[in-house]
This record gives structure tokens, sequence and C-alpha cells, in this order.
């Protein structure tokens, strides 16, 4: 499927992805436009370790990305990264949370922890993104998301590094755009925050 | 019938109110993102599908809010957790807890207690926990007894043992536990300069003058405002020079208290009263 259009359609893009994720994340984040609407990515990463994320992906990114903060604004022209052991949750405001409970899925931060906090949030007018990964984290957030209205987008499981975190989402849920890393970086071409003008 | 995330929020602020009047546990100022969740899991728990049904029971089922309260104070802590600040403390602040000739240290919000045995740990390889006796602090009676009990699953002691050595320690944690029947006791010698208390840091007021105050990973879960109470409750408790850990997440930079204090090790979040202030 090609020419998927979000523009004006949500006011936020959660994406969740683990193993093989650095990868696929290179391919669609350096498609955001400057003045994208707010990008808020859950990596799976070693939880006693110091992410690199935001170094590894600003130079190569139009919009400013940094590691998330406690009660910071969630403002457009920005991707917020999970800091390692931590999750990551959308507050009222909106503005981010982070948590310290319990592993969910094996996983701190889970991707299901913020694609939950997310529909709280922004309801329908949220899209949600699950990339290659080897676990099942994310598939019970995705089916949320997809059940409250917004949109969901899983990476095409036959390109997948690791095809286990779409495939348990697409078990869930068939109310997915199913895409390859190609067209789901043309879809992010359409986040500009301003809406359709 | 589904509720809209509107009146889930109705719901939830009803029911924190409940809670305040008939219990006196006091949520109103906790972040939401994270009471939902908990929320969610206790309404999974009460069979419950509303969060009005929820508060009816603990309103009329007194025995239903232990249950509730293990659900919104969930614990969740590792023994010497994030090595880089109990490594910081050893160097940085331990050298000016010795001037003291007694020292009184609070760790607030004190959880199953595995911090406090850090603490007491650390103290006692640094020769200082004779002369000192540390304050733990939570909200929950039920979490304070486990605090206080010192038995944790042995499965964990590899993990606290390898943040044991990352901090610096100098003995082997296996020192401080017996472990049986797949369980670590800790060593009841650590716990005889502990006292367990309750204590809201929403609700109560200081109850001691200390020379250190640890807080991790609780204000994230507390509003702005009620972050600036619980600070402002470190900052009375705290001797001129006492020092104030946070969590790794964790700042001072948003608060009206940030000028009372000056960084000691910015990375790992260790900050040191101002000697006016």
């Amino acid at each position: 499927m090609t020419g998927t259009t979000l523009l004006g359609r949500v006011d936020a893009v959660v994406i969740g992805t683990s193993a093989g994720g650095v990868e696929a994340l290179g391919e669609i984040l350096p498609a955001l436009p400057a003045v994208c609407v707010p990008i808020v990515v859950v990596l799976h990463l070693p939880r006693d370790q110091r992410s690199l994320l935001p170094e590894i992906f600003q130079s190569r990114c139009a919009a400013a990305v940094c590691e998330a903060e406690d009660k910071q604004p969630l403002e457009a022209g920005k991707v917020y990264f999970a800091p390692p052991n931590y999750h990551l949750l959308i507050d009222d405001g909106p503005q981010l949370a982070l948590s310290a409970d319990d592993l969910v899925n094996f996983s701190r931060p889970s991707i299901d922890v913020l694609f939950e906090s997310a529909i709280d949030v922004y309801g329908e007018r949220l899209a949600a993104i699950l990339l290659t990964g080897a676990n099942q984290d994310g598939a019970a957030g995705l089916a949320a998301v997809a059940g409250a209205g917004g949109i969901a987008i899983v990476q095409d499981p036959a390109e997948a590094q690791v095809s286990t975190m779409v495939e348990s989402a697409l078990a869930r849920t068939s109310d997915v755009l199913v895409l390859r890393l190609a067209a789901i970086a043309q879809v992010m071409q359409t986040l500009d925050a301003g809406g359709p003008s | 019938m589904d509720t809209t995330a509107a009146e889930f929020d109705i719901e939830l602020r009803l029911l924190l109110d409940a809670i305040y009047q008939r219990y006196h546990y006091d949520f109103r100022g906790y972040a939401h993102a994270s009471l939902r969740r908990r929320l969610r899991s206790a309404m999974q728990h009460f069979s419950c599908g509303t969060l009005s049904h929820l508060q009816s029971r603990v309103l009329h089922e007194p025995e239903a809010f232990p249950a509730l309260l293990n659900f919104l104070t969930v614990p969740v802590s590792e023994m010497f957790r994030d090595p880089g600040y109990f490594k910081s403390l050893r160097e940085q602040v331990v050298p000016m807890l010795r001037t003291y000739p007694s020292l009184k240290i609070w760790v607030a919000g004190c959880s199953t207690g595995e911090e406090v045995y850090s603490f007491a740990i650390l103290l006692k390889e640094e020769g200082l926990l004779e002369r000192s006796l540390i304050y733990a602090t939570d909200i929950n009676p039920v979490i304070l007894h486990q605090a206080e009990a010192g038995v944790y699953d042995v499965d964990r002691m590899a993990s606290f043992t390898e943040n044991h050595r990352r901090s610096g320690g100098a003995s082997s944690l296996s020192d401080y536990y017996a472990a049986a029947y797949g369980r670590a006791l800790i060593d009841p010698a650590l716990k005889k300069h502990v006292v367990f208390s309750d204590h809201s840091l929403a609700t109560d007021n200081v109850f001691a003058e200390v020379q250190l105050v640890s807080c991790r990973n609780v204000l994230i879960y507390f509003d702005r405002d009620l972050q600036d109470r619980a600070i402002g409750l470190f900052r009375e408790a705290l001797c001129r020079g006492g020092f104030l850990g946070l969590g790794s997440r964790e700042s001072l930079r948003f608060s009206g208290h940030s000028g009372a204090f000056v960084d000691v090790a910015r990375e790992d979040r260790i900050y040191q009263k101002r000697e006016a202030a």
C-alpha cells in the first residue's frame, strides 16, 4: 500500500521496536519533516547502559532528537527516546512521564506501556508503529490503538529482521496497515505538525 | 459499555478523593499516567468493570483497601540499583559523613527495603554503621513489614552482587545474608541500625534532622506540586551541608527549592544543601 497520509489525522506517533530496531528506525526517522508531530519511541536496550540513541539519530534527522525526561512537555519537531530501565508514558498535558514499575513483557521500557498510555491522552488522534523485534511486547498495545480508532501500522514481517513482534501484533488484530520500511518512510514525510494547509 | 477517557478521569479523581476522605491516604497529587495503569490492574484483580465500582468496593469493604494500596504503591527496587550512585556516595559524600559524631540517614519511600540494606552495608564497609541510624519510611504498612523482614528471593542475589561490586563494595555481599530454602535473609545485625516507620511525603511533616536523604524513583510518580512539597520536607530535614540523592532520571531543576542545593555528582543526582538554606 502506498500513498498513505497522516497529514492532519494524528497529533502524535508512538513507535516500538526491539532487535534490529536501530537499523529500521534509521530507514524511517530521517524522513520526518523538521516540524513533525511529536514522535515517541521505545527501543528495547540493555537496562544497565547509557543510551546513545539521540546521538546516533540526531545527525540524520531534521527533527530534534532527545532522550525523554520526566514531565517534559511534548512538542512539535521533536523525537523522544525512552531512557534505559524506565517505562515511558504519555501523561495529561500532554507531557512525558517516567515510571520504574516492574518489567512488562520482560521489558523496561515496555512498548505496551507507552502505547496504552498514549491512547488515554490522544485517543483516535494517534498512530502507533511496530517494527522488527524478537518478543511480544507491543502486540497488545498496537491492538488497543487500533481498537481506540487510532492508526496501527506494522512493518511487513517478510522484511523485518526479526518478525516475532510484528507477527504477534497481527495475531491480535487485523485492523492494521502492513507496510515495508520504504512505505513507512513515505508516511513519516506526511507528519507535518501544521496539518493540511 | 466502554468507558471513555474523559469518564475514566472523572472516576479516577472521585476515587482518589474517596480514598483520601475514608482512609487519609493522599494520592491526589500523583501523576495520572502511572495511576491509570496501576488502577487498571487493580480493576482486573477486583473484577471491577469501572473505577466507580472499585470505589464502591473500597468504600464499603475496608478489607479491600490494603489490597488496593498494594496496586497503588507498586514495590520495585534492587540492592545497589544504579551502582554509580552508590559509588559517588562512597567517594564524594562518605568523607564528609565521617566528620559527624553520629549519623542519621533517611531513605524516603523505602518500599521493600533493598535500598535500606544497601545503605546499611555501605556504611558497614565504610566503618560508619555503628554510629548510624537509618530511618526507612513508606506509606504502605504491608510493604514496610516486608522491608523489615529483609527476606528476598535468592535468585535476585546474583544481580545484587554484581551491582554491589560495581558500586565499589570492598566486601562480599554474601557476608550480609544467609541463604536457605530459596530465600536470602538479611543479617539481623544490619537491622539494628534501621527504624522502619510509616510516613507520607504527601501529608506528614519532618520528624528528625538528618545528614543524608535518599529518595529515588519516588518523585517521578508525583505531580510538580507534590514533588515540591516532598523536596521541601527534605530541605527542612537536612542539616546545613546535608546531602540529597534522587533517582537517575529525577532532578531539582524544576523545583522551587533548587536554589537551596548545589550539585555534588550531577550524573548521579546527588545534591548538597547550601550552608545558608
